[in-house]
């Protein structure tokens, strides 16, 4: 990875069906000062990149399964490669879909409990985000923030034992919480379990989140909590040697 | 040889099914109300070509695994027939 001029590039992604990709392009470019790039989902190269996000929508219409079509799409050959050699990849909202599907993040997510779309703005508390130093690096464990929801299967689904691994490596690191930061039945808006918003892989390179940040990056829009997910991949990339330019 | 397999998923033991509970509800609120439970799931018709029946067991064991069942919270099962061929529907059952 170079960073060129101190200007990240991010590529993202589009399957037939995203519906968040301007949004995305739009903070990038025009809030934060970004290079952004468009790819479509038949693309089986990523190009020079410094990161990659998975945004919303419904890929493929949500057929079978949320993002179950979408993981046999060629860019996901390549957006699995980019990340098995530690670049960094978000998911939001049906990208985080994506990534379980992938098998790049474990478990899955379902239908809400309450079987309604729920489109809101949502308190989530941060933990342990040592793990995910670039998406996360500049919030602090136990840091509230708010960032807006909006889906109709956002319930995390994993196994005891998935769970437990993940909160023992501290590889949740967004949890759904009230304005207190207070992690309540009454403030899981989905009925996920352990009220998981938000995870990273082993690694900690890969984060899915339900929460969409691009839709909280400027104050008129009602908030700016998503900026500080971005600035902190930002400085992440800036962190990194440079002259480790990746090919993929 | 054309096969036809019907594929079943059903959602785990123990996974949460709002939509099968919110079905259930609706069967009680009709006056079934010995309805304990509902499970939902889908079912898909997939007819396809094999050479035999091992290979076609082979082949849509191979689906299931690979996209029609999430294993963390689905499972699959099949039922597999060789496919009528014009001439066998002809005949009353």
């Amino acid at each position: 990875m170079t960073i060129l001029a101190g200007r990240p590039r991010v590529v993202v992604a589009v399957f037939p069906g995203t519906w968040s990709e301007r949004d995305f392009v739009h903070v990038a470019e025009n809030v934060l000062g970004w290079e952004c790039r468009t790819l479509w989902h038949l693309e089986a190269e990523l190009g020079a990149c410094d990161a990659v996000v998975l945004p919303g929508g419904f890929a493929h219409g949500d057929h079978l399964r949320t993002g179950a079509i979408a993981r046999f799409s060629p860019i996901m050959r390549a957006v699995e490669a980019f990340a098995a050699a530690g670049g960094p990849v978000i998911g939001s909202c049906n990208g985080f879909q994506v990534l379980t599907e992938a098998g790049l993040l474990p478990g899955a997510l379902m239908r809400n409990d309450h079987l309604e779309f729920r489109c809101d703005w949502q308190s989530l508390r941060v933990e342990r985000p040592e793990r995910a130093p670039a998406w996360l690096g500049d919030l602090a464990d136990g840091d509230v923030i708010r960032l807006p929801i909006s889906h109709g299967e956002g319930r995390y689904v994993a196994d005891a034992a998935t769970l437990d691994g993940l909160e023992r490596e501290g590889r949740v690191v967004l949890r759904y919480a009230n304005v207190a930061g207070e992690v309540t039945d009454e403030a899981n808006p989905n009925g996920s379990q352990r009220s998981i918003a938000g995870l990273v892989n082993e690694r900690g390179n890969v984060l899915g989140l339900m929460p969409h940040p691009e839709r909280a990056a400027e104050a008129e829009l009602g908030g700016t909590d998503g900026l500080r997910l971005f600035r902190s991949l930002e400085r992440w990339l800036q962190e990194q040697p440079a002259a480790t330019e990746r090919r993929l | 040889m054309r096969w036809l397999a019907e594929v079943h998923v059903a959602l785990r033991p123990g996974i949460a099914d709002p939509e099968g509970q919110t079905i259930g509800s609706a069967l009680r609120s009709l006056g079934y109300a010995t309805v304990s439970e509902v499970r939902s799931g889908k079912l898909m018709s997939i007819s396809f070509d094999a050479d035999d029946e091992s290979a076609a067991e082979a082949a849509i064991g191979e689906m299931c695994r690979r996209l029609l069942a999430n294993p963390v919270m689905e499972m699959a099962t099949w039922e597999l027939r060789a496919e009528q061929t014009d001439a066998d529907e002809a005949i009353p059952a």
